[in-house]
């Protein structure tokens, strides 16, 4: 029987303190049972000599100096996991919650995972297609990637997540091997909700794992749940050898509760509050996305983040920026005009797209078509801005060109339809088209050979004339 | 027995003892992790920790090792990839699968490798610090040249013949002047934070030429210089140092990837391992030494990385190389300083940065270095160093702090880089103070007229940069033809010169020769078209000729072995100039 401590030296926030234990490991799981007869778990994270300092996943309501019992487990948060976790939910610590009981474990794992040996990383090259033009054809997914969507709120990102899910799945060769891993992280509970439907109407739900974290629940379990969520996909994919595909929205959340639970433990603020090692946190849940060399299977990750007040400098998105491989920025003037999905281009990138495109990949012509793209429209962000002092009117013809082609690249290579999925070559064809709308010698970035074939001033005009894309 | 009295994440705490001294490597804990002592007091001594301290207890053992924390420097460090501490990850993959746990123990350099050994001492020799006293063959390219250690000086009573030996066989003995003996093997350990003596520094006069336009003709670095490249994500600070990585002139690269993502370390090793060295007509990783640290991976080595990396530099400087260091990115080595600073309970300076931040960062940069070597030969360190600005403001201590320290910025631009012109280097905010020192270097090596030439190009940007003002505001329509002109051959400089591709099979690397003939050429094109115009041409008509296309294209049209098209080209400037 393991040593009970009674009672507690210190509750504050959600730390509480003991004194005069013994053999206390860093880290380590403790079970503090109340008076009530409830049970709670907690994690040490700081031990000075007999002194230990822990984390109440459930928070400390009700916790007094005098009711507690706590018992030392004398290992780390593990999760239980086997294949049977397919289609449960489970709760932020990763218990289930559905109703349908435990897990009989295959294997205990712990949460914390191991960082992944560069040497032994496969170096990600196989597009996934999510039949998103814009995505497809400027940021493409590439498996094994981490690529987050910055959002801001009331903007589209859990439909373009969900949109990726149902397309990319059915872009997948076999089917078979591929699962989701949801984890949401102080979620509301009708964005859960949504999830969860959706789901189920594209008949994915069996192939689901959620963590739900709602935005009630207690904040210390908002820090456990990407990491239960990320250790069980690792699992499914280097154990089981399946593609996996990790939501984690939203990360703004996760991120809140880590600096809610860095400033009860007294740690000395870096930017906005938020602790010092926000990057190596963050980067320990990021860098859990990959191949590894000689496993079937990958982890790619898209995490969701909010951005506040829209600021792609908030520490948030930023220390983000510079550890996932690119991401996809929503923008709300363009959600504002009735584009969907409303991607920003210029600021959102795949670093891993330019060795996944291209022959053999997606098609030979693919990085002149997306480089141009971008060309052409930085320069209408400069045409635009120049239309707003002069007017539009005053304009030399060039400009007014690149404000004509941004019109159309906004309206039908941007938006497309919810339940729109284009193939890879209809999506590039179209961008040929649009970029047609433009002087032929406009189109700097490609080579007179590829333009003789695919310059069709033609085929702007008719999908300029008649509304319909023609996709071949 | 000394035994950890307190856990802090990394930070680990021993109280009542004397034993250790500054600096020291420790072994802490039951499964011997590798740490360092950062404090002592009477009553406590902080050590941190370079691997993960789950699962570790109070009263777990903490033993020292008399030495600070040290790289052991020998054959078999080229070509390889280590961590932060130097242990090599091919072999921790060998040993513990995919994933690093903890505790884990291997040699730093293979000790079973046979190395073909040729002694360049005989017993009886007077030796001397620094003194080359036996060479291998380390790979195709790199011969690596055993060295005295510094502070030894004496005579040799023993040398080993000529043969195959291990980094840990016993070759030479040296006895001091004390008579003290000392056995010498392939290897020696050195302290990471103590920088290798040298026999003087020497001024500072070639360029490391890297092949970047930008770089070599606008910003141009020099051999033992210090640079500087800010960014924010995704204006490709990655993309630039990879390329020069690959392409720069140095003998060796010591690439540190501190606290960036493994895919990209992934990255280097496929794409450096299929690259062949235009110089050597070898792979690149045959003068590459990787050092990956990867964010997740702990943030105490991390810290450690950066030192690591500059001491393997320096050694092999001593040899007599000009080295290059990549550090990617020291922000992440400066976050690492204020983490363990913040668990520490130091008193943050800005941001949370700890004050002693320039210092180190001064420390560091200091390193880099154009010298004669104890050995009489010529040596160089030259440091890049990526630096990740939060937010992308460069006004963060990080990028204040390294710009007093570096010689050389490489401002990367997200408008730039959002128009996809890659090298995003902002040529208003960058600057070289090195073009002074290396004017004399271009005068006798390139042409006596790249430096006015280059001093016109920049002169060209600059008016460009002013008169953007106006037509941000009114529109370029209005401008007079000379202007026009102006904003023209900006462009094609912009284009043409500046952009570079590195996907492009002539372009990713162009030597200094193209580099001057694409300039002189762009400015042939100016100054004829301005001397038409005053002669009454209008400037539009030129336009239409298409001359200005044709220039920007110069880069793909006109292979680097063929610099006499560069005539041709010219020719049809003065044709489509003139109208003739």
């Amino acid at each position: 029987m393991a040593v009970q401590y009674l009672g507690l030296k210190e509750i504050s926030g959600s730390l509480i303190a003991l004194d005069h234990v013994k053999d206390v490991a860093y880290d380590e799981v403790a079970q503090i049972k109340l008076s009530d007869g409830t049970v709670r778990t907690g994690r040490v994270v700081e031990v000075d000599g007999e002194r230990a300092v822990l984390q109440v996943f459930e928070g400390t309501n009700g916790l007094s100096l005098e009711n507690t019992r706590t018992t030392f487990t004398g290992r780390p948060m593990e999760m239980a996991l086997s294949e049977d976790i397919l289609g449960r939910v489970f709760s932020g610590a990763g218990e289930p919650i559905d109703g349908l009981g435990d897990i009989y474990a295959e294997k205990y794992i712990d949460i914390n995972g191991r960082p992944l040996n560069p040497v032994s990383r496969s170096y990600p090259r196989n597009y996934i297609n999510t039949g998103i033009s814009s995505v497809d054809a400027l940021m493409t997914l590439i498996r094994g990637q981490k690529l987050p969507i910055f959002s801001g709120s009331g903007l589209p990102h859990n439909k373009l997540a969900v949109q990726i899910v149902r397309q990319a799945k059915i872009a997948d060769e076999t089917g078979s091997d591929f699962a989701v891993v949801f984890a949401a992280m102080g979620a509301k509970n009708d964005v859960a909700d949504y999830f969860r439907r959706s789901f189920e109407e594209s008949g994915v739900l069996s192939r689901v794992v959620m963590f739900l974290n709602l935005s009630d629940d207690p904040i210390i379990e908002r820090i456990l749940t990407p990491k239960c969520a990320l250790t069980a996909a690792e699992y499914l994919a280097f154990e089981k050898n399946m593609h996996i595909l990790v939501i984690l929205t939203d990360m703004t959340s996760y991120g809140e509760a880590l600096r809610e639970f860095s400033s009860s433990k007294g740690e000395i603020p870096a930017r906005k509050g938020y602790p010092g090692y926000l990057y190596s946190d963050l980067a320990s849940l990021y860098e859990r996305a990959g191949i590894v060399e000689g496993s079937e299977g990958s982890v790619t990750q898209i995490p969701i983040l909010t951005m506040p007040n829209d600021d792609i400098t908030h520490p948030m998105p930023d220390l983000t920026g510079y550890i996932t491989e690119g991401q996809i920025v929503l923008d709300r003037s363009l959600a504002q005009k009735g584009i969907y999905p409303p991607v920003s281009v210029l600021p959102s990138l795949s670093r891993l797209m330019k060795d996944g495109i291209g022959e053999g990949y997606t098609r030979a012509d693919h990085s002149d078509c997306a480089n141009q793209l971008f060309a052409a429209y930085a320069k209408v962000q400069d045409a635009r801005s120049l239309a707003s002092v002069i007017g539009e009117d005053e304009l030399s013809p060039l400009d007014k060109a690149y404000m004509h082609f941004g019109e159309l690249f906004e309206k039908y290579f941007l938006g497309q339809g919810f339940d729109e999925d284009r193939t890879i070559d209809q999506t590039l064809d179209l961008g040929w088209t649009i970029l047609s709308a433009l002087p032929r010698n406009a189109l700097d970035r490609v080579n007179d050979r590829l333009l003789d074939e695919k310059y069709d001033p033609e085929a702007a005009r008719r999908l300029e004339e008649t509304g319909v894309i023609d996709l071949g | 027995m000394n035994t950890v009295y307190s856990i802090n994440g990394p930070v680990v705490k021993v109280r009542d003892t004397s034993d250790f001294s500054m600096l020291e490597m420790v072994y802490v804990g039951k499964d011997e992790l590798i740490g360092e002592v950062i404090g002592v007091t009477a009553q406590e001594t902080t050590i941190q920790v370079y691997e993960v301290t789950t699962g570790m207890q109070p009263g777990e053992p903490v033993r020292g090792t008399g030495a600070p924390v040290s790289a052991v420097l020998g054959p078999g460090i080229i070509s390889n990839i280590f961590d932060g501490i130097e242990r090599p990850l091919q072999d921790i993959a060998a040993i513990d699968g995919a994933f690093i746990s903890a505790g884990i123990r291997v040699e730093n350099l293979d000790g079973r490798r046979k190395w073909k050994v040729t002694l360049k001492v005989a017993e009886g020799d007077e030796v001397t610090g620094g003194q080359i006293y036996a060479v291998c063959p380390e790979t195709s390219v790199i011969e690596h040249r055993c060295l005295i250690p510094p502070y030894m000086a004496g005579k040799v009573t023993f040398a080993a013949p000529d043969g195959e030996y291990t980094v840990n066989d016993h070759i030479i003995t040296v006895a001091d002047g004390n008579g003290e003996e000392h056995e010498l093997t392939l290897c020696q350990k050195w302290a990471i934070k103590t920088p290798r003596p040298f026999a003087r520094r020497l001024p500072i006069d070639r360029p490391l030429v890297t092949g970047q336009r930008v770089i070599d003709s606008v910003f141009p670095i020099a051999k033992g210089g210090t640079a500087a490249i800010p960014g924010g994500f995704g204006t490709g600070k990655t993309m630039t140092q990879h390329q020069l990585a690959k392409w720069c002139d140095a003998d060796i690269i010591v690439y540190i990837g501190c606290g960036e993502r493994g895919n990209e370390m992934t990255q280097v090793l496929e794409e450096f391992s299929g690259l062949i060295d235009p110089k050597t007509n070898r792979p690149l990783t045959d003068r590459t030494v990787l050092i990956a640290n990867t964010s997740n991976m702990p943030v105490a080595a991390c810290e450690a990385s950066i030192y690591t990396g500059i001491t393997i530099a320096e050694y092999y400087r001593d040899m007599g190389y000009h080295i290059a260091i990549m550090a990617d990115s020291t922000s992440r080595w400066a976050e690492a300083l204020r983490e363990i600073s913040g668990r520490l309970e130091e008193m943050p300076a800005e941001e949370g940065f700890p004050a002693y931040l320039p210092s180190r960062l001064a420390a560091f940069y200091e390193r880099a270095s154009y010298v004669e070597t104890l050995c009489g030969t010529e040596g160089s360190v030259t440091v890049i160093g990526a630096v990740s600005p939060q937010g992308s403001d460069f006004s963060e201590p990080v990028t204040q702090n390294t710009k007093r320290f570096v010689r050389c910025f490489w401002a990367l631009d997200k408008s730039l880089a959002y128009e996809r012109h890659y090298p995003a280097i902002n040529w208003n905010d960058s600057y070289s103070e090195y073009t002074d020192d290396l004017t004399g270097y271009y005068y006798d090596n390139v042409d006596k007229e790249f430096m006015p030439c280059r001093q016109r190009i920049a002169a060209m940007l600059s008016a460009e940069n002013k008169l953007m003002e106006i037509v941000k505001l009114i529109g370029s329509d209005v401008l007079p033809d000379d202007q026009k002109l102006v904003i023209e051959t900006a462009r094609v400089i912009r284009v043409g010169f500046l952009q570079q591709n590195a996907y492009h099979k002539d372009d990713t690397y162009v030597p200094l020769e193209k580099q001057f003939r694409m300039m002189s050429t762009i400015l042939k094109l100016y100054d004829e078209a301005a001397a038409a115009i005053a002669g009454g041409r209008v400037f539009s008509d030129i336009q239409a000729t298409g001359i200005f296309d044709t220039v920007v294209k110069m880069k793909y049209d006109i292979p680097n072995d063929r610099p006499e098209m560069f005539h041709e080209l010219q020719a049809k400037i003065e044709q489509a100039v003139r109208g003739e």
